[in-house]
């Protein structure tokens, strides 16, 4: 049977900006992105240690879903069954860069086991798991471009056949010094009709 | 010694990002794992790698990890003995 489900919350950080639904909760002008997330993080107090340690597409996505999963108000003691569906372009490419330039030398070949570990996009996911305590379902897909009918399609898959009460899905992209965060909690609450069209909005809104 | 310890303090925080440390926070005898610097397994194996490619230090033997990375002071110790660079 078909929900009624809503796009309950959205986060998006970019351009310099971290935004709650719509609204700029932080900004830096700051041109390098690890400064930028670095500074982000403590002034919205995610006070989360192992964040620093991690490589900077989690650091992303950790820091987008941290800020809309602090905001919806869970409960610490229960555990939420929120599925997780993330996807961007650029996989883990930026930190398996940094890896090759460990080995490409077999002179200096001292591979970094703490920057191995993050070749893999889908890593971000047992991060954000990890801190909010959920052992719900989660993926992680490579497409060439923002793909909202994904999205809905398979989160409306999740809601309606009851293997999660909400998702947190979207985007998060990262290469270079290039970033593009934009994640969302679909549910049974909210104002904003989760369809294609509002998904596309959202995602285009400066 | 003493040189080394204030160098090793200061490659451990920036090689394993303890953001919420400074040199002066790390009392040479405080534990590196557990309730001292919070370290984790990967942390470990980093360590491992900073031996090799600062010091010339191979570990093949997780034993002996586990003891040589008790402390700062206990790490600079063993380093100053067994250094090959």
């Amino acid at each position: 049977m078909t929900k009624n489900i809503y796009i309950e919350s959205y986060c998006t950080i970019k351009n310099k900006v971290v935004s709650l639904n719509g609204t700029p909760i932080f900004s830096d002008d700051t041109p390098e992105f690890s400064a930028f997330i670095k500074q982000a993080a403590k002034q919205l107090n995610t006070n989360y240690p192992k964040f620093f340690k991690m490589d900077n597409l989690s650091k992303l996505a950790f820091l987008t879903a941290d800020i809309l999963l602090k905001n919806a108000n869970l409960s610490p003691t229960k555990e939420h069954n929120i599925a997780l569906l993330l996807s961007n372009k650029a996989s883990s490419l930026d930190t398996d860069r940094k890896h090759q330039n460990t080995i490409i030398d077999p002179d200096n070949y001292y591979p970094s086991p703490s920057l191995f570990v993050y070749t893999l996009p889908n890593i971000c996911l047992g991060e954000i798991s990890i801190k909010h305590k959920l052992l719900s379902e989660n993926s992680f897909f490579i497409f060439e471009r923002f793909n909202a009918d994904h999205l809905h399609l398979n989160s409306s898959y999740l809601l309606n056949t009851n293997k999660a009460e909400k998702t947190l899905c979207g985007w998060v992209d990262f290469d270079g010094n290039n970033y593009d965060a934009f994640l969302y909690i679909v549910g049974k609450n909210g104002t904003i009709n989760h369809n294609t069209e509002e998904i596309t909005r959202l995602y285009n809104t400066p | 010694m003493s040189n080394l310890i204030q160098e090793l303090k200061e490659n451990i925080i920036e090689l394993l990002n303890l953001e919420e440390f400074s040199v002066e926070d790390i009392n040479d005898d405080d534990a590196l794992f557990g309730d001292g610097l919070g370290l984790d397994s990967i942390d470990a194996l980093e360590l491992m790698v900073m031996l090799d490619k600062d010091y010339g230090i191979k570990l093949t033997d997780p034993k002996e990890g586990k003891e040589i990375f008790q402390s700062i002071a206990v790490l600079a110790d063993y380093i100053e003995k067994n250094r090959a660079k």
